[in-house]
């Protein structure tokens, strides 16, 4: 058949347009509407005393000035927790303009309108805000000491305390014949999408209905939100997700205060309004993650099998907890990993800092456990002189124990159950790729080449695809052009190509008919969004399932005309065929004007129809009870749980020791994602995870100083890694499908960043022999802790002679 | 981060750019904007008056001559970066010119007007210093000549009045008998150096050390020129201790710490990058031949 598609490294049908500049983001919408703009809080921590708006209002083209005080009805309440749970027992969030009190520098105070953002920013730069300032609360160990608080009402500064267990730890670790204890620590990064956020309102007042277009990943759940926020009913707003330049989670979070306060102006004002985040806003009112205090004990017997795991994590979660503890929960409970864990303790304590948000950011929590997780491993292989690969090989999950039960309780409620998988292959496979056993005679060419290297590896487990669900609408139009629609949003992952894959796939149509919608309320009102990797398991099983309902109607009209039993159709390029019978033959598009028993003709194929049409019975409606006109259907996928892909990455690493530049000379990445739709838009998810996990480990950090003020809040200085920064990677795959979902695929979309910081760690580690204990490290760091007295140097550069010495 | 009203003119001469900026308090001189434009977008400046030099005939040529290259006020460093007549008679231009930032920075900013802004983080800066270099000054007293030196006040701050145009910068030639070399580290390719070196070796006759100078970049509020000559003076050019000239730069160097490097960290680059280019450059000085 030729348009079996699924599974093949189609190229991506967008990508002309949208690296030619034809894309169209939320800044290119709109082009005469007013702006908005905001005077945000330059401090970490302070109440607001007084708001003077006065010198602003001869600024020639303002339009409109609102504050807190200007804001009614449900707008005036705190924004909301979208996930609330019983262990976040002191949940905050801000307000859409500050209500007295500001948390962290950044919070938007006051909201300008003017006839352009030039104009805009002139205005707010005349507002006088009079701050009474408050102690401000920077970074987990100053929450965790609470010498002051953030919440006058929260003492200690905990929002949740998150605490699971799968036995009694204590008197497993007591028993354990080794046990090792740690601290550690991970900064704050971002995902910086090079499109900042943007929303652009449109207020129709003779049809009563607003027309939102924001740069989000979850265009149903901001509409849902503006309208019961501004007061309208669901069908008088529509919300459009246009194409979105990067969200790595960032753009999750809804409704951001400016999802909410445009449209209110629009419609206040009966203008269009439009505010486009710049970089500076972005980096101190959006949303950061990754910072956690950990500490681990763990106990393991000579093999360096572990017996028991105990965790105590600090996250600190900035100034409000709106998508509640899903980080917290997803860090506690994919720690684990590939690993087999008799007794595992986990407690994360949520802290709250006069800083930016932290809500997920493509990885989630993830790297953090991966961190905590990997590098335990390398202790204990160092602490019992074993190979890094053995101990982890030791602890791995066999295949024969899949559906392997964690007894954890994932970020959907639901069981932390693995469906599928095969660690001991993909270790295998990875230490063939990086040539893990050769590895010393790479150490001595680089040591000859006055370099010291080193190599790290980090496995990890990911929980993909959570539900509840996702829908997918399909639609045969008379054309042969074939519509495809989807609720969740795309900010470039190339569903345009895998959706459309799959429907051609599934239906047995050329690519080229399908066209593919998201993210647009107008076309698919039900839901969820793009996060957790879940876009190709669940819109993609939706899909699937709304192609094969539209099959199953086309061969049972086809067989009608065709006078054959369906089960004897097959459809190919487009065309209802009688297996094996040349001739016996009707187009799709045709079956699609037959399914229509009203057949005004419009055009050639209504009319070409016309031969095929069976007369219908003159007892029967022309519309058969329980069917509909049209060849359409729509379908849901709810998966029973999160599919669970897997992953390896290993780093070598060169190490300049007169300059501390730390040089990644290979990259290695095995990947199992289950079944692959695309493996060309795999490959590059992985890359681009890659990317962020270079970033995160070597590059990237959020500078906060005491006071809370973000000293790098600037591409300038926080240096995101360019493509000079980032590695070569090789790629190696594995395929374990997933039981859980027709398509037997998982999630793809966050695995690349998972490891990075752990399996460069380790790699850095094994170059200078000195504990590597806090990510990100820089050449600068790195220079510190080899002149340090107090480094701990590993057990594995004593065995080692002349190496970090 | 959109600038604060100004007004722009573009004149047609340099007596009419010296007139616009004569007249307005606070006008500013655009060249290629590579520094100044984000400045103004997060209104961390705002001039009255953007007085563009782009229309501006005959600033945008390189000559060269025996005693050395002068560089236009609107050659873009990309423009030096290809022009091999400049690498022929000073090295160092095309050398430190591929360390400025990206393509299309270089593209678009200019050589002169990255002296002119005095960021002792540019590299232009401080080969200008290292060469001995002067710029042309246009103001309304005539056109004069500033060398170096007495150019760089502080970070961000030259000696030049307000209105005044620098036309073009003079690089005098590298001497005969030497070599140079510049090199830096910098935390992502193209970013601002966390430090860099540019050095001169020169040779006598009979193939000796005879004089050493460096000059580094992100190091210290001005560009400074270093006389490493009495580490390795007089040694033959192949057994010269290269690590004695970096051990002496480390303590000729006051550098600060910021986000990306400690001072403690910057001078041991200091020493690092100054061993290494010194090396590179001696194999020059001495032939291309060791």
């Amino acid at each position: 058949m030729t348009t079996k598609l699924f599974g093949e490294p189609v190229r991506r049908r967008e990508d002309a347009r949208l690296i030619t500049g034809r894309g169209r983001y939320l800044d290119d919408i709109g082009a005469g509407a007013l702006a908005a703009a905001f005077v945000r809080s330059p401090h970490a921590h302070a109440r607001i005393v007084d708001v003077d708006v006065d010198a602003a209002l001869d600024v020639e083209g303002l339009v409109a000035i609102y504050t807190y005080e200007d804001l009614t009805g449900p707008l005036a309440e705190p924004l909301p927790v979208l996930i609330p749970h019983p262990q976040l027992t002191a949940p905050r969030t801000g307000y859409p303009l500050a209500n007295g009190e500001v948390n962290h520098v950044g919070e938007p105070v006051v909201m300008v309108v003017a006839t352009d953002r030039y104009v805009a920013e002139d205005a707010a730069e005349r507002i006088a805000v009079t701050y009474e300032e408050l102690p401000a609360v920077v970074g987990v160990d100053a929450a965790r000491e609470a010498r002051a608080c953030v919440h006058e009402e929260i003492p200690d500064n905990v929002a949740a305390r998150h605490h699971q267990e799968t036995g009694d730890v204590e008197p497993a670790l007591a028993v354990s014949p080794h046990t090792l204890s740690f601290t550690q620590y991970v900064e704050r990064s971002a995902g910086m999408p090079l499109e900042g956020k943007g929303v652009h309102a449109r207020w129709d007042a003779d049809d009563r209905s607003l027309r939102v277009h924001t740069s989000t990943q979850a265009s149903t759940s901001v509409r849902a939100a503006i309208a019961a926020k501004l007061q309208l009913s669901l069908d008088q707003v529509e919300v459009v997700a246009p194409d979105v330049g990067g969200g790595f989670g960032v753009k999750i979070v809804h409704p951001w205060p400016e999802e909410l306060l445009v449209p209110m102006a629009a419609i206040a004002l009966g203008r269009e309004v439009k505010w486009t985040e710049d970089r500076r806003e972005h980096f101190i009112s959006s949303a950061h993650e990754r910072q956690q205090r950990q500490e681990v004990s763990v106990g393991f017997d000579d093999d360096g099998r572990i017996t028991a795991l105990d965790v105590h994590v600090w996250h600190d979660h900035g100034a409000y907890t709106p998508y509640g503890i899903i980080v917290p929960i997803i860090t506690a409970t994919q720690l684990v990993g590939p690993y087999v864990i008799p007794v595992y303790r986990v407690v994360v304590e949520s802290v709250y800092t006069n800083t930016v948000i932290v809500t997920p950011y493509r990885g989630a929590g993830r790297p953090q456990g991966c961190f905590a997780m990997e590098r335990t491993m390398d202790r204990i292989a160092d602490a019992l002189g074993l190979d890094r690969a053995v101990v982890r090989e030791r602890n791995l999950i066999q295949p024969s124990q899949f559906p392997y039960d964690h007894h954890l309780t994932f970020q959907d409620g639901r069981p932390v159950v693995y469906d599928s998988g095969d660690y001991p292959a993909l270790l295998e496979k990875l230490k063939a790729l990086v040539g893990w056993d050769g590895i010393d005679a790479l150490r001595d060419d680089a040591e000859a080449r006055g370099k010291l290297l080193g190599v790290g590896m980090a496995l990890y487990v990911e929980g993909t695809g959570p539900g509840p669900y996702e829908g997918g609408h399909v639609q045969v139009l008379g054309s042969g052009k074939v519509l495809v629609s989807t609720g969740l949003t795309t900010q470039g992952q190339g569903h345009e190509t895998s959706f459309a894959q799959i429907v051609s796939s599934e239906l047995g149509v050329p690519i080229a008919d399908v066209e593919v919608t998201t993210g647009d309320t107008r076309r698919f009102p039900y839901a969820v969004g793009t996060f957790a990797s879940r876009a190709a398991v669940m819109s993609g099983n939706a899909i699937a399932l709304a192609a094969r309902g539209v099959r199953d109607k086309a061969l049972r009209i086809a067989a009608d005309v065709l006078e054959a039993d369906p089960g004897d159709l097959e459809i190919a390029d487009g065309v209802v065929q009688v297996k094996g019978t040349p001739g016996a033959s009707i187009p799709l598009r045709t079956v699609a004007v037959l399914s229509n028993p009203l057949r005004y003709a419009f055009d050639e194929a209504a009319k070409q129809a016309t031969q095929f049409a069976v007369q219908a019975s003159n007892d029967q409606p022309p519309v058969t009870p329980g069917d509909a006109p049209g060849l359409e259907h729509r379908d849901y996928y709810s998966p029973i749980r999160s599919t669970f892909a897997s992953g390896a990455h290993a780093a070598i690493v060169e190490i300049d020791p007169q300059t501390w530049e730390i040089d990644v000379v290979n990259y290695a990445v095995v990947h199992d994602c289950g079944n692959v739709v695309n493996p060309m838009i795999v490959e590059g998810q992985v890359h681009g995870g890659v990317a962020q996990g270079v970033g995160g480990a070597l590059y990237e950090r959020m500078a906060y100083d005491a006071d809370g003020q973000l000293q790098n809040a600037s591409f300038m200085d926080f240096l995101m890694p360019y493509a000079s920064e980032v590695p070569d990677i090789v790629i190696d795959h594995q395929q374990t499908p997933s039981p859980l979902n027709p398509l037997g695929i998982k999630g793809a979309g966050e695995a690349g960043v998972i490891p990075g910081s752990a399996a460069l760690a380790s790699a850095i580690e094994d170059a200078v022999g000195r504990r590597i204990t806090s990510m990100p490290i820089s050449p600068t760091e790195l220079y510190d802790l080899m002149r340090s007295e107090t480094a701990e140097r590993t057990a594995a550069s004593g065995r080692r002679t002349g190496v970090g010495a | 981060m959109k600038p604060a009203p100004f007004r722009y003119a573009d004149p047609r001469s340099v007596p009419e750019a010296l007139e616009v900026l004569a007249a307005e308090e606070g006008a500013k001189v655009l060249a290629g904007g590579q520094s100044l434009l984000p400045l103004l977008s997060m209104r961390l400046a705002a001039p009255t008056t953007l007085v563009d030099l782009n229309r501006v005939p005959g600033l945008d040529t390189v000559e060269v001559g025996g005693d050395g290259v002068r560089v236009g006020a609107l050659v873009r460093h990309a423009g030096l970066l290809a022009h091999q007549g400049a690498a022929r008679v000073q090295p160092l231009l095309a050398r430190a010119t591929a360390n400025v930032a990206h393509p299309a920075i270089r593209n678009r900013g200019t050589t002169v007007g990255s002296i002119a802004h005095a960021d002792p983080a540019g590299e232009m800066t401080s080969v200008l210093a290292l060469t001995g270099g002067s710029v042309t000054v246009a103001s309304s007293s005539g056109t004069g000549t500033v060398g170096w030196r007495d150019l760089f006040v502080g970070p961000l701050e030259t000696s030049l009045p307000g209105a005044a145009v620098v036309t073009s910068a003079f690089f005098p030639a590298l001497p005969p008998r030497s070599g140079t070399t510049f090199a830096e580290v910098a935390r992502r390719k193209g970013d601002y150096a966390v430090c860099g070196a540019g050095v001169v070796v020169t040779l006598d006759e009979d193939r000796r050390v005879a004089a050493v100078r460096a000059s580094y970049v992100s190091v210290g509020l001005t560009p400074e020129v270093h006389d490493l000559t009495d580490a390795v003076a007089g040694s033959p050019v192949e057994k010269a201790d290269w690590a004695a000239a970096g051990a002496l730069a480390r303590t000729l160097v006051e550098p600060d710490g910021d986000l990306h490097a400690s001072a403690d960290y910057r001078r041991l680059l200091v020493g690092v990058l100054t061993e290494r280019t010194l090396a590179d450059a001696a194999v020059e000085a001495a032939g291309g031949s060791e």
